[in-house]
């Protein structure tokens, strides 16, 4: 096990001594000292110029240009129009894409090793626990989240993985950071649930499909009782009487609830803050989580969906976003119905997909959205449509537009470089930045 | 009901109006005798030259002539079949796999030659059409790696079948081609005991010791000289080591860390077999120990490292740095770990990494064939060679390229404009019926992710 601990170190370290000697010539390039972004390292001036540039915000430019100052795009344009000042480190590349964003992921929860110190995707001792915290569990100097980065990932939605009826929370983070903190960008950002045979257990409950509904909403109920038990009371507060607080009736109601973080976070789904993810993949699945936003109207994401194809005009109905399987998921089980067409389906009828790497029980120990997206390329969606999912409508969906997903003046500065079209096998990533600073540079 | 019918049709080949109606050029799913030229397609004959705009004849199920347009002769009674644009390639064969559901050896003992993985594969698996629409022709079905050595392979065509007998590939003398499925490492160790090693020590020495025992088999026997007096007892596990011994049946060993890998050319070399080694995810770092032991690899692709502690540095470029070294490489699906439908993109990824693109293309066929022993008959449009072929619709390395048809001996097993046969190519509702998916060894959560319980072994 020390052999482990150790390779493990060992390697963390490598991770930390690749990103200096990447930023290194930087700084002697620039022979600048500029302020730092987000990870506590340099950030540098930067032009990035691209046979095409995809800014996914308006037509790709061809032969384009972008500055980065700050941590920050500061230009984006045509070379004709956006000259590069004096200092600038200048990369280059064929294809320019915003850096890519993993819409759900376990990655940092879940770890290369696949051995019980390094897998806290999934707490199994209780069906419902939505308190627990992504923020305590990743591991952002894990290995696999450096093996993402280095395929242009720059953001993740990562966190408790689907396996049980409620699991936890999930958070989206930049792919690089001494900690979690540095790289955080949505404390919470979801509530994971589960439906169907996944979260069926085989001894206790939930022990059926029925089950599981009726624990939820019961689950939500509750959570609502307290909420309204919590207003009741700042309403008592507020008018400042024993007198009103009498008035509201039976004499439980006297004694605010004391603070329980279940309810806490499931009330945070209720008051639409926070989405309930619902992985659901069988087409009575999906219908049972529709059933629920509707009941309880809660702002819901809908993931995997493997049978959504059967579902279109309900899910677009809903206005629910579809967070996709992996498109190369293996075809058994509850996803034995999956269709690589699924992506081009949903995007048809204006539906918004994002792509995920999953969680990975054996090997590969996890996926990479650029090939899952890829994939979606291949058999339906247009080059631009599948770049999307996992650029600018993941963003979009995840809430962070404002910082991420595009290439835009005043977003943060994450780019991914290609030598060729992003999608095909054969080209290579061969740059990343993150928050206007040079994650790697090797081609992979 | 319908939908059931054209399921049992494509797999089973019956004659029907149905079949009739998919083939309106008049092939019949039973043809292959006919005589067809596909004319005008790019053609990668794999042994030899790419030919940019090709003429590939076929008629009695062989490939019969290869050339440019203009050159080739076409005879008279040849359908001309326009493949303009297209791209033909030999049959992709695949030297590790576990499609069909089939089983091995049971937990009884670690080491179990008798049991022949034939004996356990369910032809109707979706499996096998999902293999077609990925250009698979030929596979090496085998048992899982939860045991030392788990049983016998089977080398398969995937033709139109009703029986595992229907797919079988026959030696000229009707002996069923297959290898011997062997395994270190930690799958076939048991923390429990019992009659599995708890060590990599243990797991060597039971194959010595194994080896020995066969041996005297083999050496009684011989001792006999036909004296059915002296003959030993019959033992149908220490008969199959007689044709390893006889480098018939070739092993096929799964094997992941560097030093198993030199643990294995070890073995071999002792105990005198004739060896292909499988996953090999570290053998980039012992590439010029594998060649100079003068053994083929075959391994697998995977998105990313880890997941299991031997495959922590499985990478993209393990194919060309073999390559470069003088290892003759194939790759394999390891179907159910990875899609057959994405065989192609195993090649294209380790071409990303630095092998080269004709060395990944015979890897992906000729390589293949030659570790199963059939590279005199697939593999390569040679002539006289099965016509064991694909027509892709563009670069067979590229993610946006699909594959149209594939054939098995002149017959078209797998066409993509065929609805019955389409949603094994892209899924859909009801693409998965019929499977029964290998899960020897896999770790829990993989069946758990999948919505699969454990019980369901």
């Amino acid at each position: 096990m020390n052999n482990h601990f150790a390779r493990n170190s060992a390697r963390h370290l490598s991770v930390v001594r690749q990103s200096r000697r990447a930023i290194m010539p930087v700084l002697v390039g620039a022979m600048l000292f500029l302020q730092s972004a987000g990870t506590g390292e340099l950030a540098a001036q930067i032009a990035v110029r691209g046979k095409m540039v995809y800014t996914m915000a308006g037509e790709p430019i061809a032969d384009g240009v972008v500055l980065v100052i700050d941590g920050k795009i500061s230009a984006v344009g045509p070379a004709s129009q956006v000259p590069v000042p004096d200092g600038y480190q200048i990369l280059t590349a064929e294809v320019v894409t915003p850096g890519l964003i993993d819409a759900h992921a376990t990655a940092g929860l879940s770890g290369i090793y696949n051995q019980a110190h390094d897998q806290d995707q999934l707490d199994k001792s209780g069906a419902i626990q939505p308190e627990l915290r992504a923020l305590d569990a990743v591991n952002i100097r894990e290995e696999l989240v450096g093996y993402l980065r280095g395929f242009g990932i720059t953001t993740f939605h990562t966190g408790n993985s689907t396996g049980e009826l409620v699991s936890g929370q999930t958070m989206i983070a930049k792919t690089i950071g001494s900690t979690i903190e540095d790289a955080m960008l949505v404390e919470t950002a979801a509530i994971i649930a589960t439906l169907g045979p996944r979260a069926v257990r085989t001894s206790g409950s939930p022990g059926t499909r029925s089950k599981q509904m009726a624990m939820l909403r019961q689950e939500l109920i509750k959570a609502r009782d307290y909420s309204e038990k919590l207003a009741g009371k700042a309403a008592a507060e507020s008018t400042g009487g024993a007198e009103s607080a009498e008035s509201a009736g039976k004499p439980d109601d006297k004694s605010p609830p004391s603070r329980d973080l279940r309810m806490e976070a499931l009330a945070r789904v209720l008051n639409g803050e926070v989405p309930l993810m619902i992985t659901a993949n069988k087409a009575q699945d999906i219908a049972t989580a529709l059933r629920l936003a509707e009941e309880f109207k809660f702002r819901l994401w809908l993931d995997g969906a493997s049978e959504s194809y059967l579902m279109v005009e309900e899910i677009k109905e809903a206005g629910v976003p579809v967070f996709l399987h992996p498109t190369m998921t293996r075809s058994v089980g509850e996803y034995e119905n999956m269709s690589f067409e699924t992506a081009s389906k949903l995007v048809a009828a204006g539906i918004t997909v994002t792509m995920q790497s999953g969680f990975e029980g054996y090997v590969p120990k996890t996926r990479v959205v650029l090939f899952e997206a890829a994939v979606a390329a291949a058999n339906g969606l247009t080059f631009n449509q599948a770049l999307a999912t996992i650029t600018s409508d993941a963003a979009r969906v995840l809430g962070i537009a404002d910082r991420v997903g595009t290439l835009e003046v005043g977003k943060d500065a994450d780019l991914a470089l290609y030598d060729g079209d992003p999608f095909e096998y054969t080209s290579h990533c061969i740059g990343v930045i993150i928050n206007g600073q040079i994650v790697a540079q090797e081609a992979r | 009901m319908h939908r059931r019918f054209l399921l049992v049709c494509g797999m089973a080949g019956l004659a029907s109006a149905l079949v009739a109606a998919a083939f309106p050029t008049g092939v019949s799913c039973a043809s292959g005798q006919e005589t067809i030229a596909f004319v005008g397609a790019r053609i990668i004959p794999v042994d030899g030259p790419e030919i940019d705009q090709g003429v590939l004849l076929v008629g009695n199920g062989k490939v019969l002539s290869v050339g440019p347009v203009g050159q080739a002769e076409i005879p008279a009674n040849a359908r001309n079949v326009d493949a303009t644009g297209k791209v033909i390639m030999p049959g992709l064969i695949c030297t590790h796999s576990h499609i069909g559901g089939g089983s091995g050896a049971d937990s009884s003992n670690p080491i179990q030659p008798d049991v022949r993985v034939y004996d356990s594969i369910n032809v109707r698996d979706s499996g096998f059409k999902r293999a077609l629409a990925g250009g698979l022709t030929t596979l090496n079905i085998m048992p899982g790696s939860g045991h030392l050595l788990s049983g016998q392979t089977v080398y398969v065509k995937l033709r139109k079948a009703e029986t595992i007998d229907d797919l079988m590939i026959r030696a000229g003398d009707g002996w069923i081609m297959g290898g011997m499925k062997m395994a270190n490492g930690t799958n076939s160790m048991r923390e429990d005991g019992g009659a599995f090693p708890g060590t990599r020590g243990k797991s060597a020495a039971l194959v010595r010791q194994h080896y020995i025992k066969a041996r005297e088999y083999r050496d009684k026997i011989a001792r006999a000289d036909g004296d059915p007096a002296k003959m030993p007892d019959r033992d149908i596990g220490l008969e199959a080591m007689l044709e390893v011994f006889q480098k018939r049946r070739v092993v096929h060993h799964h094997t992941h860390r560097h030093d198993d890998i030199m643990t294995v050319l070890r073995l071999a070399v002792e105990n005198d077999f004739r060896v292909v080694l499988h996953h090999v995810s570290d053998g980039w770092k012992v590439a010029d120990k594998i060649a100079a032991a003068g053994v083929p690899c075959s391994i697998i692709v995977l998105d990313s490292p880890g997941g299991k502690l031997e495959a922590l540095d499985v990478s993209f470029k393990t194919g060309g740095i073999l390559e470069k070294a003088g290892v003759l490489v194939g790759f394999h699906t390891d179907d159910y770990i990875t899609d057959s439908r994405f065989f192609f993109r195993s090649a294209a990824l380790a071409v990303r990494a630095g092998m080269t693109r004709e060395g990944a293309l015979r890897a992906l066929t000729i390589n293949g064939a030659t570790m199963l022993d059939l590279n005199d008959r697939t593999g390569s449009l040679l002539p006289g060679k099965d016509a064991d072929f694909i027509i892709l619709d563009g670069d067979p390395l590229s993610v946006y390229s699909k594959v149209l048809e594939t054939w098995v001996e002149g017959n078209r097993v797998f066409d993509r404009n065929d609805p019955a046969d389409r949603i094994y190519a892209v899924g859909g509702y009801g693409a998965g019926h019929d499977q029964d998916p290998y899960f020897c060894c896999f770790h829990e959560l993989m069946m758990q992710q999948l919505g699969i319980s454990s019980g369901n072994d």
